[in-house]
């Protein structure tokens, strides 16, 4: 079982990631709107931590993620949940507060059997075109560093296959 | 080769990739760029002059301004972005398989 995330964009508007898990279902939903499970790897880059994490799992429950990078840098995330249907799909609404808010972003995450475990897909819907244009920007930017130098190593390859 | 050293020096900068970032929404002037930033229009200037000769943004002259554009190069440097995106979640996820994996022997002794 391979369990490579893919990211692709759908039209205009839509960002979809697929990622298959080794756990079925119920756990992989679980993870995914219980505080303390979601505090243990919604993290982004190595060495933040999300010191605040609200989520009250049901139709118009409040999202709140709160991230530190434990040198007094952070931001937060608010949102809402809009449907719940366990152990197969949540929809919810998010906004980054950087610190003016994102324009939201619709998320509708599915969670299907995949032989003994879970193929995930979530969905992301923006307004508009420049709105995922931003987002994916800022997304980038949050992975940049890390990864530099395998950027690094891609950028080569595609540039001399390019040549 | 040269050219590739300045675009990876170009793109090692946040204020020049949150500069090409607002240029993927389209062409806009040096005043519209420095407004999101904590820094002067000269600085911006020199970002600029410094994007441009990575060749990830192209200038045109229209009266006594100069606005920017990204270049093709941009483009394609905005592609590699992406797959730093996926990097971003894969780690993410990455942490999520061990989280999942310690909730599941717990799991079997709650339901046995």
């Amino acid at each position: 079982m391979t369990t490579k995330l893919t990211l692709t964009t759908e039209g205009d508007t839509h960002v979809v990631v697929k990622r298959r898990f080794a756990a079925p279902p119920e756990t992989v939903y679980r993870a995914h709107v219980e505080p303390q499970l979601i505090q243990k790897w919604m993290l982004g880059p190595d060495g933040w931590t999300m010191p605040v994490c609200i989520i009250e799992a049901k139709p118009g429950g409040k999202i709140r993620y709160e991230w530190s990078d434990g040198k007094g840098g952070g931001f937060y995330l608010t949102g809402e949940c809009l449907e719940l249907t366990p152990f197969s799909r949540l929809v919810h609404v998010e906004r980054m507060h950087l610190p003016d808010p994102t324009p939201d972003n619709h998320v509708e995450t599915l969670f299907e059997p995949d032989g003994a475990g879970t193929l995930m897909t979530m969905r992301m819907t923006l307004p508009n075109a420049e709105t995922r244009a931003a987002m994916l920007a800022s997304g980038m930017e949050h992975g940049m560093e890390a990864s530099y130098v395998r950027l690094e190593t891609k950028i080569l390859g595609v540039r001399s296959a390019a040549a | 080769m040269q050219r590739l050293d300045a675009t990876f020096s170009a793109l090692a900068d946040p204020t020049r990739r949150a500069i090409l970032a607002r240029l993927a929404l389209g062409e806009a002037g040096v005043m519209e760029l420095a407004a999101p930033f904590k820094v002067t229009q000269p600085a911006v200037s020199r970002h600029l002059k410094i994007l441009e000769e990575a060749g990830l943004i192209t200038r045109r002259v229209e009266g006594t301004r100069r606005p920017c554009r990204l270049a093709k190069d941009g483009i394609a440097a905005v592609d590699q972005w992406l797959t730093m995106l996926r990097d971003a979640l894969a780690a993410n996820y990455d942490r999520l398989d061990a989280v999942l994996a310690a909730m599941e022997p717990q799991e079997r002794k709650e339901k046995s």
